[in-house]
């Protein structure tokens, strides 16, 4: 579901890179110094990224991750658990869990029949529980993220473009969001968001819970991306493509929309890679320390509160959800650096 | 230099007022009703009186707001008793005064803040220093690839490991515990070492590779070559020229990351089972203990502009062009 976006997202640039820089002037520059067969900066990205081996690889990773999660329902029915079901009390399994409700077996109980393991205590699936809880905070982590690009932007070529009074009020708006601690206000406006759409005598649904996350972490999301965009408008704003567009009187969205935007895709890229694994850390930060997702959803920052204060007793229970979120957060990372390396060598590691 | 500094402290003024009340009237204007809410389930008539006259909740907005401002500067006066000067309310579950637990709880965190901000700054500059100067060698790449590796790492995650090795099987240190710095400072440090090291290992392999990058490309900037090449000794080129200039960018990301590093604070608390003002936020919040929980955020932000002050006069110090603009 999410990955081949991830994928189509970057080629979907590089075509829309192509287009116009067979139509503009800012796009040129880059192409003169290269070479006279004349390959878009997007062919160019591509080939640099190709040859990137720490890139490649680390695209496949996040792609498998992104895969896992978007198929978690296939690979569960396969594998023929859920993350609900209580399996020490099944009568399949009599000897799932021992007198102290800890694991039988090594390691946290794998087996074959439990690939990572079962859960102290309730017995459920670790493996389904996490691919489970990884479909949670990617999926959510992926509408945050595009929430807080397309308000960032939006924000962002407002105010550069338009400068003046408008872009002064922007800036300081953004300043002041700036200023916030997010942590905590993320812990403090739960209460209060969750409030909007449920009564106070209600349980909370899980769907509610989620879209209170998104809310609250989209509000004091987008204004790293503002920053930056206004700062590449600025920049733009006076180049020789843009006044030309406006010479030959086109009208203010085209400007801003078909001349500036497609020119300032790639940083946009880039700070978005950046974005979304932060993203997934802040759901899981809620969901640690208690205000976000809570039993049973599967989700992978709860599986390292109830990780923690089993670890004395059952230290395998961490280890998957952990060694998982390091790979994934280590491979985006990685993915970042090769994609900004790809749009521009000059910035040496 | 003073003149800077005025300027900074209205500027935090100003915003401190404007974060005050953005946020109380989130907060008090958001829940159709706010008294219910504080409430939680179960709420008995009586009780929801008894909270909506503590709150002064049948007054009009303004007056509310005017009340909270005023108490924060002045105090005010609560049917459980006068509350002094920074008065940001009354809990209603314990029916303490927020700024007294807030107080309470405070130097856990700041010595999580500030001691762990201090290994970082110096662990993570001189490594990054380090990998620069050597850059290339397999010390250089050692120390990057491990930053790399390290700074994927999450609190929650490396702690426990930590905890097992240092604690749990071998014995060596005691679970962490607070031991407020005025009784014993070596219990103070002692207990506090295992949360210092976890939080600042993280942010240690950050620094360590911003410092490394910012150094390079300082390295190659124009000042330094033509200074190489009037035959500077390579050492003097490096810490006057290359150093100086690579403290600007890193004190700036340095002034972003400070709500990180309370939020890094936060989850260290939850690792270790500290209580500090995070978990103090976070109850509130479980049990909708609104004033309480609103003060937590003032205080934070509060907490957060302090040190931003702190870092703008780094700056002014630092880079000259700050203080005449």
């Amino acid at each position: 579901m999410t990955s081949p976006i991830e994928i189509e997202g970057e080629t979907a640039s590089v075509a829309l890179d192509k287009e116009t820089a067979a139509g503009n002037d800012g796009a040129d520059k880059d192409q003169d110094k290269k070479e006279l067969t004349g390959r878009s900066p997007g062919q160019l990205m591509w080939t640099r990224f190709k040859r990137d081996r720490t890139g490649m690889i680390s695209a496949c990773v996040v792609l498998f991750f992104f895969a896992v999660a978007a198929l978690a329902p296939v690979i569960s029915a396969v594998y023929g658990k859920n993350p609900y079901t209580l399996y020490a009390q099944e009568p399949d399994y009599p000897f799932l869990l021992d007198d102290f409700a800890m694991p039988n077996g090594p390691f946290g109980g794998v087996s074959g029949e439990f690939w990572f393991g079962v859960e102290p205590n309730l017995g459920r699936d670790v493996f389904t529980m996490l691919i489970y809880g990884m479909r949670t905070s990617l999926f959510m982590a992926l509408v945050l993220t595009f929430l807080c690009v397309v308000t960032g932007v939006i924000i962002g070529l407002i105010g550069g473009y338009f400068g003046g009074k408008v872009d002064y009020w922007l800036g300081r708006i953004t300043d002041f969001f700036l200023s916030f601690p997010n942590q905590l206000f993320f812990i403090a406006f739960m209460p209060v968001v969750t409030a909007l759409f449920v009564s106070p005598t209600d349980e909370t649904p899980t769907y509610l819970r989620a879209v209170a996350i998104i809310l609250v972490s989209w509000f004091l999301g987008w204004m790293g991306m503002a920053r930056l965009v206004r700062s590449s408008v600025l920049s733009l704003r006076e180049r020789e493509f843009v006044e030309a567009a406006k010479v030959s009187g086109a009208p203010r969205s085209r400007i801003v929309f078909k001349e500036i935007l497609p020119n300032i895709v790639t940083p946009i890229l880039v700070q978005g890679t950046y974005m979304l694994p932060s993203a997934i850390l802040n759901i899981a930060f809620l969901s640690y320390v208690g205000v976000g997702f809570v039993e049973p959803t599967p989700d992978w920052g709860r599986m390292f509160a109830t990780g923690a204060k089993l670890y004395e007793l059952d230290p395998a229970f961490m280890f998957f959800p952990g060694v998982a979120m390091v790979i994934f957060v280590l491979a985006f990372n990685l993915l970042g650096d090769s994609v900004r390396d790809a749009f521009d060598p000059k910035t040496g590691r | 230099m003073l003149q800077f500094l005025i300027r900074r402290l209205t500027g935090a003024v100003v915003i401190m007022f404007l974060i005050g009340a953005f946020t109380f009237f989130l907060f008090y204007t958001i829940p159709q009703d706010f008294a219910a809410l504080s409430c939680g389930k179960n709420c008995s008539p009586e009780n929801l009186a008894v909270i909506r006259e503590n709150l002064g909740l049948d007054k009009p907005i303004w007056t509310q707001f005017w009340d909270f401002m005023v108490g924060i500067v002045a105090g005010r006066d609560f049917p459980v008793g006068h509350c002094d000067a920074p008065c940001l309310g009354v809990s209603f579950h314990t029916g303490d005064f927020v700024w007294d637990s807030i107080i309470d709880r405070f130097p856990l965190t700041l010595s999580l803040t500030v001691g762990g901000l201090v290994i970082f700054l110096v662990l993570g500059l001189g490594s990054g220093l380090l990998a620069a100067w050597k850059r290339g060698t397999s010390l250089d790449k050692a120390v990057s690839g491990a930053s790399m590796v390290l700074s994927s790492f999450q609190i929650y995650f490396l702690g426990p490991i930590v905890l097992g090795i240092f604690v749990y099987s071998t014995g060596w240190l005691e679970s962490p515990k607070y031991v407020p710095f005025s009784d014993d400072p070596a219990a103070w440090a002692l207990g506090l070492l295992i949360p210092w090291a976890v939080m600042a290992t993280i942010f240690t392999a950050q620094y360590t590779r911003m410092a490394r990058s910012t150094m390079i490309e300082q390295l190659q900037e124009e000042h330094v070559r033509t200074a190489r090449a009037k035959g500077m000794r390579q050492r003097y080129v490096f810490f006057r020229y290359a150093w100086r200039g690579s403290l600007t960018p890193i004190v700036t990301i340095l002034g972003m990351d400070l709500s990180g590093l309370l939020a890094g604070a936060v989850v260290t608390e939850f690792t270790f089972d500290l209580a500090g003002i995070g978990r103090l936020a976070v109850d509130s919040s479980l049990t909708k203990d609104l004033p309480l929980t609103m003060g937590v955020m003032l205080f934070g932000a509060f907490f957060i502009l302090l040190l931003n002050i702190l870092v703008d006069l780094a700056y002014a110090y630092i880079d000259p062009r700050v203080r005449l603009a």
